[in-house]
Formats: C-alpha cells, sequence, structure tokens
C-alpha cells in the first residue's frame, strides 16, 4: 500500500518536473528581452487592455512583440515591483504608486515630462446605486443624510480610496461658504453613514453588487464596466467631483518597445479602446460609442466643476501627509475617532 | 462500546447534520448552483481560455509539490515528536501549529522580507546565483507548503500515540532494524492517518489565496494560480467563469477526499 | 498533539526529570536536522524577519501598534471571535466526529466528504458564496453582512473541520473492551463518558482547537466581502495588517503580526498545558 503510494507520488514529481522547471524558465526569462513586454496594471485593466494589446501588435512597432501582464491592486502591484517583479511598464491607479519606484530607483524621476503629465487614463468620482436610483442620490450632500448606507473603500489601505475622500473633501470645503472645518464635519459625517469599508475598490465593488449599501463611492469607469456587464446598477455623475488620473510610466532597464506601447496607448487608437472601456481620455479629440455609459453616444459629460489633486489639493505628496498620514493625518484621525462601539 | 439512549442519538444527529448543512452544505449547493446557472456551453467556455487552463495546471502542480514535501516532514516529523526524545521537543511541537496562525498577508510578507530580490536578507544572494524564489515557482510551493504545514503531522500524531509502540518494540526485540520497523510496522499502520492528512494538505494548497496573491506576482499565463484566476474574473465582471474556475478546484479536492475515504475500511463498529 | 506527546514521555522517564535526555539514534538525528534546516528556512527565518522589522524601531513600534484604538479594536474583535469561534467548534466538532465514527445513517458518508469543503474552497469564494446566502440577498431573509456575527459565521466555516479531523480517528480507534469491561463492572454511560472517552479525546480536542484558533485568528480572504472591515466594528487584524503595509509602515504591520504571533503561541501552550491535565488526572 505504501510502495503504491510512493510510486504515484514519485509519478506525478516526474510530471510535476518538466513543468516546474518551465515554470522557472518563464519566469526568469523575462528579464528584459527585445522583443517581450511585461504590463504590470492595476485590476480593472485586465479586459481593458486586451484589445489594446492586440491592436498594438497588428502595428509595425508592435508586430513582434510579446506581451506578459500582471493585474491587481495598484499598491499591491507597486510594492511587487519594488520588491523585484519585473516590468517594462507599469499602469497604476494614482500617482504616488509610481513615485515610490521612483524612490526606489526602478523609474527614472523624469517619468511625467510628457505630453500628458505621465498619465495615461482619467475617471471621476461618481456615485454607484441600485437600478433606478430609488433614494434619488444626486450629490454629494445626499449622501450624509440620515439613514443612506454608503460604501467606501478604506482609506487607509486603498490608495485609490484617496480619491474618493478627497473628492468629498472638495466638495465641503468649497461649496459656498464652506471652510476646512466643514469639510471635516462633513467627511465625519460621511464615514458615519458607511457601512462597509473594505481594503480595495474591487472588493468594495463586490460588496456593493452582493446587495450591502444604498450608494458605492465609485469610478465611472467601473460602474460603467458593471452596467455593461448588465448588473442591476445605475451611477450617478454629481455636479462637483474629482478627476482620478491614472498614471503610467516605463522602468529604467525596460526595452525599447515599451516607449513604443506607450506612444501607441496615447494615440488616437490607443485612447478611443481605453474609451470603449469607460476611461475619460487624456487626448482631445476621442469620439465613440461607449457600452455601459449613462448615455452611449455622449459616455463623459463634462462636470461642471471638477477637482484635481494638483490643484486643489497641493499635488499627491501634500495630500498624503495632511490628510493620509498615519499619525496626524487628519482623514485617519476622523477614522480613529469613528468609535462606533457596539 | 457505551450506546446513548434514542432521543439523544437522534438529537445529536440532528444538531450535527443541520449545522453541517446550514454552514458548508447549502453554500456548497448554491456554489454548484451559481456555476452552472447559464447552463454547461458557458460553463465550458471558461475553459477554453488558455490563460485560466494554465492556471488550474500550475495551481496543480505548485500543490503536488508541496503537498509531497509536506508529507515527507509530516510524517517524519510525527515519529520524531510521539516515539523520541530530544531537547527542545515541546518548543517545536508547539511551533509547528504556528504557521496556521500566520495570516496570508503576513506570510508573503515575511517571504518577501527574506527571499525578495531586491531587499531580502537572502534574496539578492540567491538570485546572484541563478536561483529565483519570490515570483517563480520556488516561492510559490514555499507559501503553499507554508499554509498547509502542520495538517499532515497533526493527523498522524494522535493516530500514533493511540496505538502505542508495542508492535514496533516487538518487532524490534525480534531483530528488524529502524528502517524495517518504519516501512513494515509504523507506516502502515498509520497510513489512513497519513492519506488523510495527504488529501487535506491538497485540498488547503489548492485553495491557496492570499500569500500566493503576493509571492506569485500573478503573472498571466505563467505564475498566476486558478484562485487568483477567480479574483481577476470576478474583479472584471465575469463572475459566472469565476465560479467555474472555483467549482472545478473544489471538484478536484471532493475527488481526492471521496477516493480516501471509498478506499478506507469502514471503521470497527462494535 | 503535544500533550499525548509529552504524557508519554513522563511515562517513558518515569522520574519526572526536566527531559533534556535524548534517545535520537544517528538516523533520527539527521531526519531531525534536515527536517529543522526546511523548517527554518521557511518559517523560523522569515518569522524572525517579521519580528526584526517590528522591532526597527525599538519598543516604539509595539507600543503605538497596541496604543493605537483602532489597532487595539482589531485586535480585540480578532482574539474574541476565535476564541468563540474555537468553543463552538469544541461542542460542534465533537458532536461531529461522534456522530460520524458511533452513529449510521443513510447520508453519512456525505456528510463527512461535506465537511473537508472549507479547505477545499478559496477562501475567497467562501465569503461569496456565505454573502450570498447570509447577507443582503439571503434566501432566509438572515443578513448577517458587516455585523460581527458575520465574522463568527466566516470563522465557524473555515475552522469546521479541524476539531472534527482530530477526534475522529481517536475515536475510531478507541478498544470497545475497555469501555465494555467499565460497563460490566456496573459504571454507568455517563461515568463511562467522563472517565474512559473524554481522557482519550481531550488530547485530540485540544490539538484541534489549536488548529481552529491558529487558522480563526488568520483568517483574511472570507472576511473581506462578509464583515465590511469597519474600523472599530468588523475590521480583523489581518486587514489592519494589510493597511499597515499599504500605508508603508511595515514597522507597525509587523508589530502587529509578531504581536499575534506571541497570542497564537501563547494559547497553543495553554492548552498544551490543559491537555496534559487532564490526562495525567484521567
Amino acid at each position: 500500500m505504501i510502495q503504491r503510494n510512493r510510486l504515484i507520488a514519485l509519478t506525478a514529481a516526474a510530471l510535476a518536473v518538466p513543468a516546474i522547471l518551465s515554470g522557472c524558465a518563464a519566469s526568469s526569462g523575462s528579464s528584459g528581452s527585445d522583443d517581450k513586454l511585461s504590463i504590470v496594471g492595476f485590476s480593472v485593466l485586465k479586459t481593458a487592455n486586451e484589445p489594446v494589446i492586440s491592436a498594438f501588435q497588428k502595428t509595425d512597432a508592435g508586430k513582434d512583440i510579446t506581451f506578459t501582464t500582471s493585474y491587481g491592486a495598484s499598491g499591491d502591484q507597486s510594492r511587487a515591483v519594488a520588491g523585484g517583479l519585473h516590468a517594462d511598464e507599469v499602469h497604476l491607479s494614482l500617482e504616488p504608486d509610481v513615485q515610490s519606484l521612483v524612490d526606489a530607483g526602478l523609474v527614472d524621476k523624469t517619468w511625467d515630462q510628457n505630453s500628458t503629465d505621465g498619465i495615461l487614463t482619467d475617471s471621476v468620482v461618481v456615485f454607484l446605486v441600485r437600478k433606478g436610483n430609488p433614494l434619488g442620490i444626486k450629490s454629494w450632500d445626499d449622501l450624509v443624510k440620515p439613514g443612506v448606507k454608503v460604501i467606501t473603500p478604506n482609506p487607509e489601505s486603498s490608495g485609490s480610496a484617496k480619491w474618493n475622500i478627497l473628492a468629498a473633501w472638495a466638495h465641503a470645503a468649497q461649496a459656498p461658504g464652506g471652510n476646512d472645518t466643514k469639510a471635516q464635519d462633513f467627511v465625519t459625517k460621511l464615514l458615519h453613514n458607511t457601512v462597509a469599508m473594505p481594503s480595495s475598490g474591487s472588493d468594495a465593488l463586490a460588496s456593493f453588487l452582493a446587495g450591502n449599501g444604498d450608494v458605492l463611492l465609485a469610478y465611472e469607469n467601473d460602474s460603467i464596466e458593471a452596467k455593461a456587464a448588465g448588473d442591476d446598477v445605475d451611477y450617478i455623475v454629481p455636479n462637483d467631483t474629482l478627476l482620478i488620473q491614472n498614471p503610467a510610466a516605463i522602468t529604467t532597464d525596460a526595452a525599447p518597445a515599451a516607449q513604443d506601447f506607450l506612444d501607441f496607448q496615447l494615440s488616437k487608437e490607443g485612447q478611443t479602446l481605453y474609451a470603449k472601456a469607460g476611461f475619460r481620455p487624456v487626448i482631445d479629440g476621442i469620439k465613440t460609442q461607449v457600452p455601459g455609459a449613462n448615455d452611449p453616444s455622449d459616455p463623459f459629460p463634462t462636470v461642471p466643476q471638477l477637482y484635481t489633486v494638483d490643484k486643489d489639493f497641493g499635488g499627491w505628496d501634500k495630500a498624503n501627509t495632511e490628510f493620509f498620514d498615519d499619525k496626524t493625518g487628519t482623514i485617519t484621525k476622523i477614522i480613529n475617532g469613528l468609535n462606533v462601539g457596539s | 462500546m457505551v450506546e446513548l439512549p434514542r432521543p439523544a442519538t437522534w438529537a445529536l444527529r440532528l444538531l450535527a447534520l443541520s449545522y453541517v448543512f446550514f454552514l458548508v452544505g447549502w453554500p456548497l449547493l448554491t456554489l454548484t448552483q451559481r456555476t452552472f446557472a447559464d447552463g454547461w456551453s458557458s460553463f465550458s467556455q471558461t475553459f477554453s481560455d488558455p490563460d485560466v487552463t494554465h492556471a488550474i495546471l500550475v495551481t496543480v502542480e505548485i500543490s503536488a509539490y508541496a503537498v509531497m514535501i509536506n508529507t515527507v516532514f509530516g510524517v517524519g516529523m510525527a515519529l520524531l515528536l510521539v516515539r523520541y526524545e530530544f531537547p527542545g521537543k515541546r518548543m517545536l511541537s508547539a511551533l509547528i501549529d504556528l504557521p496556521m496562525s500566520v495570516s496570508p498577508v503576513v506570510i508573503g510578507l515575511a517571504l518577501m522580507l527574506v527571499y525578495s530580490g531586491r531587499y531580502g536578507w537572502f534574496g539578492p544572494t540567491l538570485e546572484s546565483h541563478g536561483l529565483v524564489v519570490v515570483f517563480n515557482s520556488p516561492g510559490m510551493v514555499m507559501a503553499t507548503c507554508f499554509v498547509a504545514l502542520p495538517l499532515v503531522v497533526r493527523e498522524v500524531v494522535p493516530v500514533l500515540e493511540e496505538i502505542g509502540d508495542d508492535q514496533e518494540q516487538a518487532a524490534r526485540s525480534l531483530g528488524a532494524n529502524a528502517a524495517q520497523v518504519l516501512r513494515r510496522i509504523t507506516l502502515p499502520a498509520i497510513k489512513w492517518a497519513v492519506l488523510y492528512g495527504v488529501v487535506l494538505s491538497l485540498a488547503r494548497s489548492l485553495g491557496e489565496f492570499g500569500a500566493l496573491k503576493i509571492v506569485s506576482g500573478n503573472l498571466t499565463g505563467q505564475t498566476q494560480t486558478a484562485p487568483l484566476v477567480v479574483e481577476e474574473k470576478y474583479n472584471n465582471f465575469a463572475p459566472n467563469e469565476a465560479y467555474a474556475v472555483s467549482f472545478i478546484l473544489v471538484l478536484i479536492s471532493i475527488l481526492c477526499i471521496l477516493v480516501v475515504s471509498l478506499l478506507r475500511p469502514k471503521e470497527p463498529t462494535s | 498533539m503535544t500533550t499525548a506527546v509529552l504524557s508519554q514521555d513522563t511515562r517513558a522517564v518515569g522520574r519526572g526529570r526536566p527531559g533534556v535526555r535524548s534517545t535520537l539514534t544517528k538516523g533520527s538525528a539527521l531526519g531531525l536536522g534536515i527536517a529543522m534546516t526546511w523548517f527554518s528556512l521557511l518559517v523560523l527565518i522569515p518569522l524572525a524577519a517579521i519580528v526584526a522589522t517590528a522591532g526597527d524601531e525599538g519598543w516604539h513600534g509595539y507600543v503605538d501598534t497596541l496604543t493605537n484604538p483602532q489597532t487595539w479594536a482589531a485586535i480585540k474583535l480578532t482574539v474574541g471571535q476565535s476564541l468563540l469561534v474555537t468553543g463552538i467548534n469544541v461542542v460542534m466538532g465533537t458532536t461531529i466526529a461522534w456522530v460520524l465514527v458511533r452513529d449510521r445513517f443513510w447520508g453519512k458518508r456525505l456528510m463527512d466528504l461535506v465537511i473537508d469543503i472549507p479547505f477545499a474552497m478559496p477562501t475567497i469564494v467562501a465569503g461569496l458564496v456565505l454573502l450570498g446566502l447570509y447577507g443582503p440577498k439571503s434566501p432566509l431573509g438572515i443578513n448577517v453582512s458587516n455585523t460581527r456575527a458575520s465574522v463568527t459565521l466566516a470563522l465557524a466555516f473555515v475552522t469546521l473541520p479541524f476539531i472534527v479531523r482530530t477526534v475522529q480517528p481517536v475515536l475510531a480507534e478507541l478498544e470497545a473492551d475497555v469501555e465494555e469491561a467499565a460497563a460490566s463492572l456496573g459504571a454507568n454511560r455517563l461515568t463511562i463518558l467522563r472517565r474512559i472517552v473524554l481522557p482519550s479525546i481531550v488530547p485530540a480536542i485540544a490539538a484541534g482547537a489549536a488548529l481552529s484558533f491558529a487558522r480563526a485568528i488568520s483568517e483574511y480572504g472570507s472576511l473581506v466581502l462578509l464583515s465590511g472591515s469597519l474600523p472599530f466594528h468588523t475590521e480583523a487584524v489581518s486587514v489592519r495588517v494589510l493597511t499597515f503595509i499599504e500605508g508603508g509602515d511595515r514597522t507597525s504591520a509587523a508589530a502587529l503580526a509578531t504581536i499575534m504571533l506571541g497570542v497564537a503561541l501563547a494559547v497553543i501552550v495553554a492548552l498544551d498545558v490543559l491537555q496534559r491535565r487532564v490526562a495525567r488526572r484521567g
């Protein structure tokens, strides 16, 4: 009996060995060869990048290039690259995740000196609600009404959640008669109405789609994709909200084809494909039908009052320190004071 | 054997059955139902994606390796703990349970701190000699071994204890050497405990998610495992495909457990 | 588990001398050496790296972590819920093991099979399915999502097999003769249970309880969707560690992880001591 088991085990090992070794070869071989590009991106890009990569491979610059991809939460991906995960291009949710790679010496500090300041795709913070918008949510002020159940990822752990909170802050700080104290008050009320604070944007979306809460603070592109996938949701673009800017950077030891790929992503063709996936283009003149948008032929309505991190918060460095520092950050303190009790 | 009165037997039976049903049985049924909600073609279409099939293969391979290592370690450690004395034995026994208490996030962090090619304690040295641990198979096997480490040991130790070492001592006094005692007396006596531990380790390894998320790099078509594919599909608005892959993972585990369960001789009932 | 080991060791030595003696043969010593090398590379050294990172800022790391009210709330929740679930498992696990070994009914084999499912399901899938059944869209109208009960539910799910599977083989190996002898000497059912069956299975229960507790405090995947991770309310330690890592604060993450290692070790050792006391008395 034991002999037979040992035999089975040895056979399994024998079969597994070539596979494991090929696994070794595949991963370690991808450290920088000229016709292989390794893209590390944030989770939702998986579906968005597939058509972009295929289209690039039909161009002259891209025709012999094979791609390796890895998708996950932006912060996780940034840390993985800093920990040695090979990447030719990183396309992440927010600028600080690229900055940490600059600090680690993996991305050159001139990475954002191009025509779009390093940004590859845009979106805006929106409210994802149940189909038909039963609570009639229209603006940020509706979110702090008693009994409204809000879901947002936790800004302490989700880089992407920071967009949500900064948007809320900007709304209250810049409303007529608004100031920082009112903003603090507003965000506190918002967080008191929050029933779930998962660690990532994807988890928050999953929680909302499973039926929790009345409104999710979400990205427009996620919301468009959710609608396109047939989920029973609607999304509201408030009159004032924050611009979400997703940066992309080429790493220091990247293959030359990486720059060609980035150029393609920033081209009309590339940006049109990203628009179809729900991202707002970063160049002008993109017009396309976007399935899932509130109005597919006018998918990205202009937001009357659009805040940006640079303009309204003095840039990410300042915003991160002021709001999210784990000891002195304003938002950190609000969350620490949230002791709900039972 | 002590026989309980009929009402007590029925009460226990009902309690056990309903607990297991509401906690596990019904969720399992729900998983199956959701997997096939859109019919067989939607289910099988999931596996036409080469990245998905590759991920399943990677999961099976990594788990196979991890299980083999854990079984050898588990049986060896159980024998050492039960049949021998040595300084530090009690400490070691307590430490063996410890890996199960470590959150997957921490496992990933711990392995990165030691084996990362950029800032790890051993990583850069190892990589300069060509041994890439993280974002590669060895690291993935290690992470999987970590989470299932105590399972075989803990299945075997109580049984080794319960059966006692009389037979082994008898064999030794009749002239058998240590290897023979092991092969012909000890191992056959514990074989079901070992097999059971193997199957549990396999099931646990197939489902490992959190630590592999950090240590594998999630490279599509290369180091991405099946549980990671499940998450990716779900986050990219393809929940049916996520359920399909989950179903396969659970199915493989159930089949292994079923095979062992069927092969096992029925328990002695007086 | 350890207890069983220890009780045998006092029987073997028979003198209560602190067991520093070694009965290792050359072969087994080599085996121990190899096993320890692997164990170090896999577990001890990486965990040492965590402890070392926690100590990067001296005691500050630990003090700051423990005095942070949000972290403290997470620790209380995780440890409390894990103890609760372990208690539930002691009762239910033993019951289920008993029913599996000593009862016979149609469908028993099926139940036996189902018990191992929590091992087989990736934790995110478990979370998703539990959310569907016991969340806002629950067919039974039971909605525990985003409450503490959801934490209990998720932990009960992932730890179900442990005590069942450690008690089951021991119960199966118990020989009928001892119980029958006791019965023929006039012992009633309760006495037999208490003085013969129980002491034999207590080591197994304790072993399973240690595993169950250890598994519960480390759980992450199934809690993510089900509990909502609301600070001070349903935020578990594993989520808090992730938060620290995401915020670039590896020291606090490592400090919190080290504290939890200490807690786990303490409970494991406590169960070990408990086992020995019961085994000695029985």
